[in-house]
């Protein structure tokens, strides 16, 4: 657990996901419009802020597209062009080598641990995402016993470290027998508080109720209002907690280097961890592997995120109470 | 505790099925019926939450009073006596376990602040510019949330290696010497790790508090003649008070159980980052290297409750953030 990827308490709000591909909502393009058309008279902006805005901007997307720039060159050199040559720039193109290297180093493990995180993230993804709208759902729209101390469990406990709940939950598998089998990373993951209270939030703005009385009155039962309304209702928020599990999934060390032992169940990222710890091997320079394969972790969540945007619309409810 | 896990669902189940006769009259039964469906929901959560979280909590401070004492050589097993409070005790006083403890709190204390005004600054210039420009930065300051964190690590330490990164031979034409694995500087260098994964998503989120604004009130600012730099001052910064608030308290709580980065240095620099360098390696080594579940479930109550008086500590200077 690091601050990394912590999304925060107050709901990330739907237009940030539109945001992330930079589609231009139509609210901003209005909000440009205005600036452009509409300035007071007299009004300028000043060309030396506008420069040094420009040159702050410059800096940290510097900042913050190097080092991964230097990966995506690093993983096309050769093990001793590594040590040779100029970090920031190409020399011998061997990227095909190091992928092939990458694919027969023992019986292709890296592969293997890629597949294993993919099928961690989707299922604790998948599943987080279906238990946080119910409970959201239940706890936003119902009247019951309990509620309250519900919602106050939900948000007390984003105050509990996670990293301080993994050695009794070791101790818990091991009594239940399910140390080193993938139930031991997906349980803790199926279950986050913060996801439940993100989906309350959505669902206390998504889901008018007006629609649950109406579709009551029609006679639909519960469950099916569930499935058929609520969760359409929520494509949104559905999709925003969705892909924060999967990241979080995907990023998580700490559980898994606990509770898996077997090479064979790892993820990428303990996978990457042992080989750094393992610098000197015989038979293949693993920093070169590393790196490959550092640079190969990173793709899938690439793609994972850029092919979610299609789902981050916004006013999904609009129309929906006539 | 576990017979409660097991027959709550049942319960749950025999309050699905859904009645396609409704009595089109209130009946104060069909509002307990509505009750019991609603609460039916949330019980996967609630359920799973109890065995993940309940109990082990209940583990860790039934196993922080227990000791296992082994005779000879330490071999083979011991027997499991009641301790006490001596497992706190020893706890309380390990040097080792404050010295880490004070180790991440300075951290925090620098690293936290720094990344917030580098990813509130990103916010508030990305909010500065308009059209083609701001999509490509937008992408751009998101590249790092788009690294996995081991990776982000990874990709740092071999930049600070002096063999294989561009970093020290860059900072030799300045006729500096720099060892990023230097006792001194192995701290610069983890901040830096943790700034660089952290800015994207925070910008992210007050920048997308930000575009919530409404447009009239930059109008009328504008108007009144204040400069862009005032109105980012006067209204930008206190509209996003909330969100600063809360990705604090949070940051706070990470930076408590810093792991990743500490450990991954160590495979590069044991000498430098002892096993024990931060509380949860320490919790981690107690745990699964000298074998001693109980002085490390001792370790994580004692370091929940620290995490717990500095979540209070913060929140008592600030507004509730959740509202």
């Amino acid at each position: 657990m690091t601050t990394t990827g912590m999304p925060v308490g107050e709901a990330v709000p739907a237009p940030v996901v539109d945001e992330i591909m930079g589609r231009e909502s139509r609210a901003e393009r209005r909000r440009q419009r205005r600036l452009e058309e509409d300035a007071p008279v007299g009004y300028k902006k000043s060309k030396w802020s506008q420069i040094l805005v420009l040159v702050a901007l410059g800096a940290i997307a510097f900042y913050s597209i190097a080092p991964v720039w230097w990966l995506i060159v690093s993983a096309t050199k050769s093990g001793s062009d590594l040590y040779n040559s100029n970090g920031l720039w190409f020399s011998e193109f061997t990227l095909w080598d190091n992928l092939v290297q990458l694919a027969t180093y023992k019986d292709g493990i890296f592969f293997r641990w890629l597949g294993n995180s993919i099928f961690y993230a989707g299922t604790t993804a998948i599943v987080t995402t279906f238990i946080s709208i119910a409970a959201g759902y239940g706890l936003s729209k119902f009247v019951f016993r309990g509620q309250r101390l519900g919602m106050a469990i939900v948000i007390g406990s984003f105050l509990v470290p996670g990293a301080l709940l993994t050695v009794p939950l070791y101790v818990l598998f091991a009594n239940l027998g399910i140390l080193n089998t993938p139930w031991a990373v997906l349980l803790p993951g199926f279950i986050s508080a913060f996801n439940v209270y993100l989906a309350k939030v959505y669902v206390d703005g998504a889901v008018p109720d007006e629609l649950l009385e109406a579709s009551r009155l029609d006679g639909a039962g519960e469950l099916r209002i569930f499935f058929s309304i609520v969760m359409r209702l929520m494509v949104t928020g559905g999709a925003t907690i969705f892909l924060l599990s999967f990241v979080g999934s995907w990023n998580g060390f700490f559980l898994p280097l606990t509770m898996l032992r077997g090479q064979d169940q790892w993820t990428v990222s303990l996978g990457l961890y042992s080989w750094l710890q393992t610098r000197a091997d015989q038979t293949v320079d693993l920093t070169s592997l590393t790196i490959t394969g550092a640079l190969l972790s990173t793709i899938p969540l690439v793609i994972f995120m850029v092919s979610m945007s299609r789902y981050w619309r916004t006013g999904v409810t609009l129309g929906a109470v006539k | 505790m576990s017979t409660e896990t097991l027959t709550a669902p049942t319960t749950g189940r025999a309050a699905e099925p859904a009645r396609p006769a409704r009595r089109p009259r209130r009946q104060p039964s069909w509002r307990r019926l509505q009750a019991l469906k609603g609460a039916a929901f949330t019980l996967p959560f609630f359920a799973g939450f109890a065995l993940v979280t309940i109990i082990p909590l209940l583990i860790a401070l039934v196993q922080s009073v227990f000791q296992e004492r082994r005779t000879g050589l330490g071999l083979g097993k011991g027997e499991i006596v009641f301790a006490g409070f001596d497992n706190y005790l020893q706890g309380l006083t390990s040097e080792v376990f404050w010295m880490g403890m004070l180790r991440v709190g300075l951290f925090g204390a620098v690293v936290i602040p720094l990344g917030l005004v580098v990813s509130l600054s990103m916010a508030l210039l990305l909010d500065a510019v308009t059209g083609k420009k701001a999509k490509f930065f937008r992408v751009g300051f998101l590249v790092p949330y788009m690294v996995p964190g081991i990776v982000a690590t990874l990709i740092w330490i071999y930049l600070y290696s002096p063999k294989v990164g561009p970093l020290t031979p860059f900072f030799e034409q300045f006729g500096l010497d720099l060892n990023f694995f230097a006792p001194g500087s192995v701290w610069p260098s983890m901040g830096n790790i943790m700034v660089w994964g952290g800015i994207g998503f925070n910008m992210l989120l007050m920048y997308g508090s930000l575009r919530a604004i409404p447009g009239e009130i930059f109008d009328a600012a504008r108007v009144d003649g204040a400069s862009e730099w005032r109105i980012a001052w006067a209204i930008k910064v206190p509209h996003l008070r909330g969100i600063i608030v809360l990705t604090t308290m949070l940051s706070i709580i990470g930076s408590l159980q810093i792991f990743n980065e500490p450990q991954l240095f160590r495979s590069v620099s044991p000498q430098t980052v002892s096993a024990d360098w931060v509380p949860v390696q320490m919790i981690y080594n107690q745990a699964f290297v000298a074998n001693d579940p109980y002085y490390a479930a001792a370790l994580s109550v004692i370091l929940a409750v620290v995490v717990g008086i500095a979540s209070a500590i913060f929140y008592k200077f600030t507004n509730r953030p959740v509202s």
